[in-house]
C-alpha cells in the first residue's frame, strides 16, 4: 500500500509538472480542447497499468 | 525483470498509442471523419486483439485435444474469455463512434450484426461449459466447441460483412481489409496503428497471464482441501 501511494503521488507530481510548463495552457487549450481528453486516456491507460501491475505482484507472492 | 519485457512493452506501446494518437497528423480527405478517426487506434485494436486472442485460444483448444491437460484447459478458457472482453469493448467503443458518425448507435450494418453474433457464438462456449459438471468431458466439448467458435468467425467477421454494402470501410466494392491495405492508411497513421494493434493486444495477454494464474491457484486449493 505504501508503494502503491508512492506512485500515486509520483503520478500527481509528474500531472503538476507537465501543467506548469510554460505555454501549457495554449496547448491544452487548442484544438478544442482534445489535448485535454489526452490527458485523460493517459491517466487511465496508466492507472489500468498500474492496477495490473500491483495485481500480477499479489499472484506472484501467492505462488511462493 | 528478464522475463517481465512484454509488460514494459505493453506499457510502453499503449503510451506511445494514447499520446502519438491524438498528435500525428491525420488526413483531411473529405473531413467526414474529422479527428474522430483517431479512434482507429482505439476502436480497430480491440476487434484485432479479439481475433488474435480468440486465435491463441484456438490453438490450446487444438493442444488440449492432441494432449489433455489442466493448462492447456485453462490457458483456452482465459484466452476466450479476455478475447469477448476485448469484443465487447469493441462493439462499445463501435457504437460511441457510429452514434456521432452514422447518427446512431446501431445501424444493423452487416459488421455490427457480424460482430455482435461471432460474440453471441463465444457467449455460448461458456454456457456450455458451464452446463457440465464432469471436469473432463467439459474440457473436451468445450475444446471442440470452441474451435467451432473460430471457425464461424469467418463468414461473421471476415466474409459476409465483405459481401455486401456497409458503412465500415472495407465494404462490397473495396478489397480487402482498409487497416491491413498499406496503401489504404496514411503512412503517419501506419505508425501508431501498428504499435497500438500490438500494444493492446499485449495487454490482453496480460489480462489473461494474471487469470491463468489465479484458476491455477485455485485448482491447487480445491485439491488441497480434497485432501
Amino acid at each position: 500500500m505504501k508503494k502503491f501511494n508512492f506512485l500515486l503521488l509520483a503520478m500527481f507530481a509528474l500531472i503538476g509538472f507537465v501543467e506548469a510548463q510554460p505555454n501549457n495552457e495554449s496547448v491544452m487549450m487548442s484544438n478544442g480542447k482534445i489535448y485535454v481528453v489526452m490527458a485523460v486516456v493517459v491517466t487511465i491507460v496508466f492507472g489500468l497499468f498500474l492496477y495490473l501491475f500491483l495485481l500480477d505482484r499479489k499472484i506472484s507472492k501467492l505462488e511462493k | 525483470m528478464v522475463k517481465h519485457w512484454w509488460k514494459l512493452l505493453a506499457f510502453l506501446l499503449l503510451m506511445y498509442t494514447c499520446t502519438m494518437g491524438f498528435l500525428v497528423e491525420i488526413p483531411r480527405l473529405d473531413d467526414r471523419l474529422q479527428e474522430s478517426i483517431r479512434n482507429l487506434f482505439f476502436h480497430v485494436p480491440m476487434w484485432f486483439g479479439m481475433m488474435l486472442l480468440f486465435g491463441t485460444s484456438l490453438v490450446y483448444s487444438i493442444k488440449y485435444l492432441y494432449k489433455p491437460s489442466l493448462q492447456n484447459d485453462l490457458w483456452a478458457v482465459e484466452f476466450a474469455n479476455t478475447g469477448i472482453l476485448f469484443g465487447i469493448l469493441g462493439l462499445v467503443t463501435g457504437a460511441i463512434w457510429a452514434n456521432y458518425q452514422w447518427g446512431a448507435p446501431w445501424s444493423g450494418d452487416a459488421k455490427q450484426n457480424g460482430a455482435a453474433i461471432a460474440l453471441l457464438i463465444y457467449l455460448a462456449y461458456f454456457v456450455l461449459r458451464g452446463a457440465m459438471n464432469d471436469e473432463e468431458k467439459k474440457a473436451r466439448i468445450g475444446a471442440v466447441y470452441n474451435i467451432f467458435a473460430f471457425f464461424m468467425l469467418f463468414p461473421t467477421i471476415w466474409i459476409l460483412p465483405r459481401l455486401t454494402e456497409s458503412l465500415h470501410p472495407g465494404g462490397q466494392g473495396s478489397e480487402g481489409n482498409p487497416g491491413i491495405n498499406g496503401s489504404d492508411l496514411a503512412p503517419s497513421m501506419r505508425i501508431v496503428f501498428w504499435p497500438a494493434v500490438f500494444g493492446w493486444t499485449l495487454l490482453g495477454v496480460w489480462i489473461t497471464h494474471l487469470r491463468y494464474r489465479w484458476r491455477i491457484l485455485q485448482e491447487k486449493k480445491w485439491n488441497d482441501e480434497k485432501i
